[in-house]
């Protein structure tokens, strides 16, 4: 019997289905950072203010060590990290910006309201048009941008407390010291 | 207490599940009948303790027991009683049980109804079933166990369930949509089972047809459940997302849908049968895909699903060991099969071919539209990019407009050769007067589109067709109506599905084209105009609801100075969540939709409005629904009662 190897043509689609798959996990799982986005300048926006009819642009994000933290009321991991950002912001004088991101404001503010607000301001990015601009994968994503307005960080997932020491606290230790 | 026995059957069923893998399995292998016999009753067992489990976690759910940390995440005590038995299967780990729940109960049914296999057959199907259903078990008390505690400190007032699915489209979607995505495990079975005995003949699609059918009836149902969920839900009048969770549900459905077609071929005519083998196998494992997407976190979907890599890494595992496994068994066995039975172009079995290639590129495009972002991500190191709806658009749509095209002749088609009862030139006809009728009617109501007039033209020369065969068929018969009744009930379900299509086909594209919509801040008193009605924004009030509080709004609707009917859309705040849902509200007409939904509170009294005119928005679910019972209809059919009751007495007393 000759070897009818055209049935093996959905097995090998399969596996490279599978591979395809395993190597968006080993991706995703490490929250890696890619790199093209560090050091580039924070982009350029025009959006609305959470709480009033003042407009947002970059110039607000720049002039201290910024943690810009894209979050929305529908994702739970924000949730989860809301403790520790309120932390962050209260006890290791960091300054933190909110990117509500493809949310709806009255939501966002009621979350706000119930949870409590650590964010200096929040920027409406209801569009996901500045989410785009950052590369954002989805929320929670937080960004750490220096004095100059540049990008020198990128953590994808919840800011947990070994997150913080281990990662965000340096950067912004390195960056404070070298300026 | 009661969670604990809900977490000790669920250990049983494991145990039970892993005997119903082996016994039987052993038993065909060593040729030992009472080996084989005891699939039966393990699977009466498995379902059994299964169900047990089930009823617990409902139970941990009525009685507020906060303790059980899944229930404290999502369940409160002012939810009302309905939504708290919802809230069973609210989030991924109670889903999850009832997705095995459904597993437990498709292997039992299979067990009862499945008496007239052979005796090896019966064994072999239902120790593959045993082999799901240790990996679903064991998935669930590794990675998602519904029924762990958080003592000694637990909260004495639980989170609320999700406001999103606090509705009943979200009571009856799942359950639905689970019957069919784990139906297909059935054919699956039946498939590997044969490719394992090397017995590859048509026996196995006749087995599989019914099974196959109501699999895909219930997929059916919970598709098109979803889509008219997210369409009142929502808030904003969209019925389909080219989601990748929805594309999770629609591929399965698509193979299905070849599937239930060439598993007709395969027993009428013997044809197409390593294929059909392929098509099962590909049906249930773009089920277990849709698991895989939806609960590992690996695409960021707006259902946002509990995502947690060690239950994406254990799906991952288990489709690698099932289908890879299965798709290698596939390989090996189906060599040298060889169908005989010839058939000519135009033949039912070449058209069918045709479907079956269509249908399977369709998926193929829907699946690379889903894995893409994955996919660029993965290989250039890029950034996150979103296929969205326009290349859906671009790609499915003209795919599926050749499967229509197709449709309208098919059902003239006859097996083997269809040439003598077919002719081109008529079908030119009814396709010219198809045009004609709808063009004229177009060009009466003032809406001259062409990609409206072109399917709603094949949809009408597809009924023109469907009709044409009934007559047909009743031409030769003196009592017409007798002779219409008495067509089998599977020739109904014929109709009625491809009715269904055709009656979906045509809300679809009407919905596309003609809805209309303002977006607009609007003060009490203030009138809006759209589609010939007039909305009228009456005034605001408060109301209470159980576990709510809500701004409605009162908008009165009227066309040309007559009242047409007042809506009340809301914003409710969930005290317990504080989350923030829009309620639309909408009044539905066969030709037409009206949807009002409440945006934000602008200024003092002032609303942000959303407003849509839907024309033939219900046809899609109303199709849906016909699609569904032409499935069920079709396994009503006499023929599979009657190789049922002929058998039953034979092996009765086999699963006590």
């Amino acid at each position: 019997m000759t070897l009818n190897k055209s049935l093996l043509i959905p097995l090998v689609v399969f596996i490279l289905l599978i591979l395809l798959l395993a190597l968006g996990f080993t991706l995703k799982d490490p929250h890696f950072l890619p790199s093209e986005l560090i050091d580039k300048p924070f982009p350029e926006f025009s959006l609305s203010d959470l709480y009033s009819a003042k407009t947002r642009t970059r110039e607000d994000v720049i002039g201290d060590i910024v943690l810009v933290n894209v979050w929305a009321t529908w994702c739970p991991n924000c949730l989860i990290e809301h403790p520790e950002l309120t932390r962050i912001a209260a006890h290791e004088g960091v300054t933190l910006v909110g990117v509500n991101y493809n949310d709806e404001s009255a939501k966002a503010r009621n979350w706000l309201r119930r949870h409590g607000d650590p964010y200096s301001f929040h920027i409406v990015d209801n569009d996901g048009r500045l989410a785009i601009d950052l590369g954002v994968y989805g929320a929670p994503e937080t960004f750490v941008v220096d004095q100059q307005g540049v990008i020198r960080y990128r953590h994808v997932g919840p800011v947990t407390r070994d997150v913080w020491q281990r990662t965000l606290a340096p950067v912004i230790d390195l960056l404070g010291s070298g300026a | 207490m009661i969670a604990e026995l809900g977490h000790f059957s669920l250990i049983l069923a494991l145990g039970i599940s892993f005997c119903l893998m082996v016994l039987p399995s052993w038993g065909v292998y060593s040729r030992n009948l009472t080996l084989m016999h005891t699939g039966g009753s393990m699977a009466a067992g498995l379902f059994v303790f299964l169900l047990t489990s089930f009823l617990c976690l409902g139970y941990a759910f009525i009685t507020d027991d906060f303790s059980v940390s899944y229930v404290a995440r999502n369940s409160n005590t002012a939810l009302p009683v309905a939504y708290k038995i919802s809230a069973v299967w609210g989030a991924h780990e109670g889903s999850f049980l009832l997705w095995t729940l459904v597993l437990g109960t498709w292997t039992f049914a299979v067990a009862l109804f499945s008496r007239d296999l052979t005796v090896d057959m019966r064994a072999r199907v239902l120790s593959v079933l045993g082999v799901l259903a240790v990996g679903f078990i064991l998935f669930l008390l590794l990675t998602s166990n519904p029924f762990d505690r958080s003592l000694p400190v637990y909260p004495t007032e639980g989170s609320d369930l999700n406001p999103l699915l606090q509705d009943f489209g979200l009571i009856v979607h799942p359950p639905m949509l689970y019957v069919g995505y784990v139906g297909f495990a059935v054919p699956f079975a039946f498939a590997i089972a044969t490719l394992w005995s090397g017995r590859l003949d048509t026996a196995w699609a006749r087995w599989s047809r019914p099974w196959t059918n109501i699999a895909w009836a219930f997929l059916t149902l919970g598709i098109t459940l979803g889509s008219w969920w997210a369409y009142y839900e929502l808030g904003w009048g969209g019925w389909w997302f080219w989601d990748a969770v929805e594309n999770a549900s629609f591929m399965p459905w698509l193979i299905g849908t070849a599937l239930v077609h060439s598993l007709a071929s395969t027993e009428k005519r013997g044809v197409f049968k390593s294929w059909t083998v392929l098509l099962a196998i590909a049906a249930f494992s773009l089920s277990l895909l849709g698991g895989f997407l939806v609960r590992s976190g690996v695409l960021t979907s707006v259902h946002a699903f509990a995502q947690d890599p060690e239950r994406g890494l254990y799906i991952l595992v288990f489709l690698v060991l099932v289908i890879g496994s299965s798709l290698t068994l596939y390989a090996v066995r189906a060599q040298g099969i060889k169908s005989n039975a010839l058939f000519t172009w135009s033949s039912r079995e070449a058209l069918i071919l045709v479907n079956n290639l269509l249908l399977a590129v369709a998926t193929g495009a829907v699946l690379l539209g889903t894995l893409y972002p994955l996919a660029y991500e993965a290989f250039t190191g890029g950034d996150k990019i979103s296929v969205g709806p326009p290349y859906f658009a671009s790609v499915f749509v003209p795919i599926v407009m050749v499967l229509f095209a197709f449709m309208a002749i098919s059902t003239r088609s006859r097996w083997k050769d269809t040439s003598a009862g077919f002719s081109p030139r008529r079908q030119a006809v009814y396709f010219a007067a198809a045009v004609a009728i709808v063009s004229l009617l177009s060009a009466l109501l003032a809406t001259l589109v062409f990609p409206v007039i072109l399917v709603t033209s094949i949809a009408l020369w597809i009924t023109i067709n469907l009709a044409d065969d009934v007559l047909t068929r009743l031409r030769n018969k003196r009592a017409k109506l007798r002779a219409l009744v008495s067509q089998p009930l599977s020739y109904y379900g014929m109709l009625f599905g491809h009715l269904g299509i055709v009656v979906s086909m045509i809300g679809v594209c009407c919905t596309v084209y003609f809805s209309t919509e303002k977006d607009v801040r609007m003060l009490p008193g203030e009138v809006v105009s759209l589609g010939g009605y007039e909305f009228e924004f009456h005034r605001m009030k408060k109301v209470q609801g159980p576990n709510y509080v809500a701004d409605q709004g009162e908008i009165k609707v009227s066309r040309d100075g007559e009242p047409v009917t007042t809506l009340f859309p809301e914003k409710r705040l969930y005290t317990a969540s504080q989350s923030v849902m829009t309620e639309a509200d909408m009044d539905p007409g066969f030709f037409r939709d009206l949807y009002v939904a409440l945006g934000e509170p602008v200024g003092e009294s002032a609303w942000a409005v959303r407003v849509h005119v839907k024309p033939f928005v219900r046809w899609i679910w109303f199709g849906g629904l016909l699609v569904a019972l032409g499935g069920i209809l079709a396994v009503l059919d006499k023929r599979y009662r009657l190789s049922r009751r002929t058998s039953e007495s034979v092996v009765g007393a086999s699963v006590v």
